[in-house]
């Protein structure tokens, strides 16, 4: 892994900006003062407690969720209630969700292309030609014709991805990707995912794979009650956590 | 003591066949007839009540005689045929009414129009049922095709009989014959070729089935298509800049403007320096199944675009466009259907610009459509609602818009689940234009047969009229409930 790390880099162009993010659902206070920048080539991880905001944070990145207060700037645009410029971003920011949420009466490759079509305006002959070289990248080519609901969850999710990267995106977010599949497939799954950061994707995902932030992220956020607890490079932040907070949730989820 | 804890399986076991007796006819009698006494019982029961049902209305049914002049005449046979006292049915007088059934008063010498017009509406249906599908629509158009051009030969000789005095009708029908089997075999080569193309025969056949049914100048359909042109362009225009809500309500109102304002001088003048047309027909004159069929296919059709419009827009952001929504559903939703038809033939006009002099069943066919279209939204925002919101955010995520999401993602999935609910409220819809007897039209279930029961021969008849009329809505019904199964099966995805 460590040779694969060589080929991650990480170069100074800001690719997310926030500063100052506050997000309230009602009367709940549910991200505090959230400061964070992200440079292009930078696998992040986030993780933490659940309910501590850390989906929410990324769900915010392309306006799945409204933030009140503050500035989010992705990739040299601001996040506003300017519809064009949310659409903008949301087709160069991929995202994997928790249950795949693909697209059941469309096939795997229908699934694939449909955005490039209609957003991209790209010929249905290419996308084609560019869902099916993504399907080969996450290796399931041979299900091309068939209904997601005829796939298994750890085929769908790589189905998720493929569909994401064929919109080109500059910045994948990854919520939870394999919280809801078998043990086995969290692994072909976490496969397709390194192998994705290996080609230098800056992605920011929120897991509990421990093992996928040792080995992919640069850095390794931790949140809790909607705030930024801790932040480090995974090394220093698994073996050398500052706060008890960390320390605490460290040894409960790798206790046993 | 040997240890059970430890196992290695070193071969593993091939699928095998179910044991033999496990399927076949008897398992399913077994299971689904006879699985225990309560079951026994009332399998018997069951058999027994549809042994007596039919052992008292089927010989009536089968023992129906078939042609007699008038009811005394049909008794005469009956008794003669199988003694003193028996009954059967008289559908004599269904074959001495057909006619009326089919037509109400639609002028003998022109009923070759709604027998057109009835043959083209499957041509028109076919690339929306079957979308794509080369050989179904290739069947349905080549079949009706020929239906049709049998049906129109034999009102061919029924309108010679009728006008023995005008030799010069003998040629017309011709002609229209001809136009007839050129206009089927078209749209057949059109299926043929090209299935998808098929369903801009579909845009225009509204206002051609408009124009045969009404007749009168060719230039009044025209613009009102024009119409839909103008509002068509404006969206097309102005979507871009001004987003789809805003350019859509500006296209109406230019649309609307001209259908008020101009059209009319327009049509005139056009009508003036090119007289086209066919004989007018007033829809006074509709009755019977024609009635029922135009009613009930142009609200079905228009029904179910205003429904999801409604259904969208009553889950809408917008609060003007929300408040707007959710109070005609529900206005519309808790006033009786029969209301509105009133409303329809006496009420509205009052409020229609003076001097306009509004066709009464087009009113009809616009309450009843506004009505059902209040049903639809509800059933299809059952179906949004039991959309997961992964599905939105996927879409979102993805950059769609929302119009691109709701086209693409969300409708297809929606209008699925809500099939049954959306074909219940069809076939509901197509039994309630009977109501319409109501504001005296002759409908085929009250107006008609009250029409027949008047005559003379035909006085004490009580049971075929209604017979007859509710197996003709059953094999339309059945039908659309068909279909809808079929195509529940064939968008099932999920393979659950």
């Amino acid at each position: 892994m460590a040779e694969a790390s060589k080929k991650m880099q990480v170069s100074d162009e800001v690719a997310i900006q926030i500063t100052g993010m506050n997000k309230w659902y009602g009367q709940f206070h549910v991200l505090r003062d959230i400061n964070m920048t992200v440079h292009r080539g930078e696998r992040i991880v986030i993780c933490g407690p659940s309910g501590s905001g850390k989906s929410t944070l990324i769900r915010c990145v392309n306006r799945l969720e409204e933030h009140q207060k503050g500035q989010i700037i992705v990739d040299g645009t601001e996040l506003t209630s300017d519809l064009k410029n949310i659409d903008k971003v949301r087709s160069e920011v991929g995202m994997v969700f928790q249950h795949f949420n693909l697209f059941p009466h469309l096939t795997i490759l229908e699934n694939c292309t449909l955005a490039p079509i209609w957003v991209r305006k790209t010929p249905r002959k290419e996308a084609e030609e560019v869902a099916m070289h993504f399907l080969h990248k996450v290796k399931i080519p041979e299900q091309a014709h068939k209904y997601p609901g005829q796939l298994s969850g750890g085929q769908q999710q790589r189905v998720a991805i493929a569909r994401s990267l064929c919109m080109k995106p500059r910045i994948m977010l990854f919520d939870e990707p394999t919280s809801a599949l078998d043990p086995e497939m969290i692994k072909e799954v976490l496969d397709t995912m390194i192998a994705l950061a290996e080609e230098g994707m800056t992605m920011i995902c929120v897991t509990h794979e421990m093992g996928f932030a040792q080995a992919v992220a640069n850095r390794v956020i931790f949140m809790d009650q909607g705030q930024i607890v801790e932040q480090n490079a995974p090394r220093e932040f698994f073996n050398n956590p500052q706060s008890d907070r960390t320390k605490l949730f460290l040894s409960q989820i790798l206790g046993h | 003591m040997t240890d059970t804890s430890f196992y290695v399986r070193t071969d593993m076991l091939p699928q095998q066949k179910p044991p033999a007796g496990q399927g076949g006819v008897i398992k399913w009698l077994h299971e689904n007839m006879f699985s225990g006494p309560f079951n026994t019982a009332l399998t018997v029961l069951a058999v027994l009540f549809l042994y007596y049902v039919l052992q008292a209305g089927l010989p009536w049914v089968i023992n129906g005689v078939w042609s007699a002049e008038t009811l005394q005449e049909c008794r005469q046979i009956t008794t003669a045929r199988l003694g003193e006292g028996a009954t059967a049915a008289c559908w004599a007088m269904i074959s001495e009414r057909w006619n009326q059934f089919m037509f109400g008063f639609y002028p003998q010498d022109l009923y070759w129009r709604p027998v057109l017009a009835f043959g083209l509406l499957f041509a028109a249906l076919a690339p929306v049922l079957y979308f794509g599908q080369r050989k179904t629509n290739m069947k349905l158009i080549g079949v009706v095709g020929v239906l049709m051009l049998l049906f129109l030969i034999e009102t061919w000789g029924l309108a010679d009989r009728a006008n023995k005095a005008t030799p010069a009708l003998t040629s017309n029908t011709a002609i229209v014959i001809l136009v007839a089997a050129g206009m089927m075999l078209g749209l057949f080569a059109v299926a043929a070729f090209a299935p998808r193309k098929l369903v801009w025969f579909t845009a225009v056949y509204p206002f051609l089935s408009f124009y045969l049914l009404w007749g009168g100048s060719v230039w009044g359909p025209v613009g009102a298509a024009f119409g839909f042109v103008i509002f068509g362009g404006v969206l097309a225009g102005l979507q871009g800049r001004l987003g789809v809500v805003v350019a859509a309500a500006l296209g109406f109102v230019a649309a609307s403007v001209w259908w008020l304002g101009v059209q009319t001088s327009v049509t005139t003048q056009l009508h003036n320096a090119m007289p086209l047309g066919l004989f007018g027909v007033n829809s006074d004159v509709f009755g019977g199944f024609l009635l029922s069929f135009v009613i009930g296919v142009s609200a079905i059709s228009l029904s179910l675009p205003i429904g999801i419009l409604l259904a969208l827009g009553r889950r809408s952001d917008m609060v003007l466009v929300k408040t707007l929504s959710v109070g005609f559903i529900e206005f519309v939703r808790g006033v009786p259907l029969i209301t509105m038809l009133f409303t329809a033939s006496l009420l509205l006009q009052y409020f229609l610009p003076p001097r306009s002099n509004f066709d009464l069943v087009l009113r009809v066919i616009i309450l009843v459509t506004l009505f059902a279209s209040a049903y639809i939204a509800e059933v299809i925002r059952g179906g949004l609602a039991a959309l997961p919101r992964g599905q939105y955010e996927a879409a979102d995520a993805l950059g769609l818009d929302y119009w691109q999401a709701q086209r693409l993602i969300i409708m297809p999935q929606a209008l699925k689940i809500s099939i049954p609910g959306i074909v219940s409220s069809f076939i509901g819809l197509f039994k309630d234009t009977t109501l319409v007897a109501l504001v005296g039209l002759a409908d085929p279930l009250t107006g008609i047969t009250r029409i027949v029961r008047a005559d003379i021969n035909w006085k004490n008849i009580y049971w075929e009229p209604y017979v007859f009329v509710g197996a003709v809505f059953f094999v339309v019904c059945f039908g659309m409930s068909r279909y809808s199964m079929y195509l529940e099966k064939k968008l099932k995805t999920d393979h659950r």
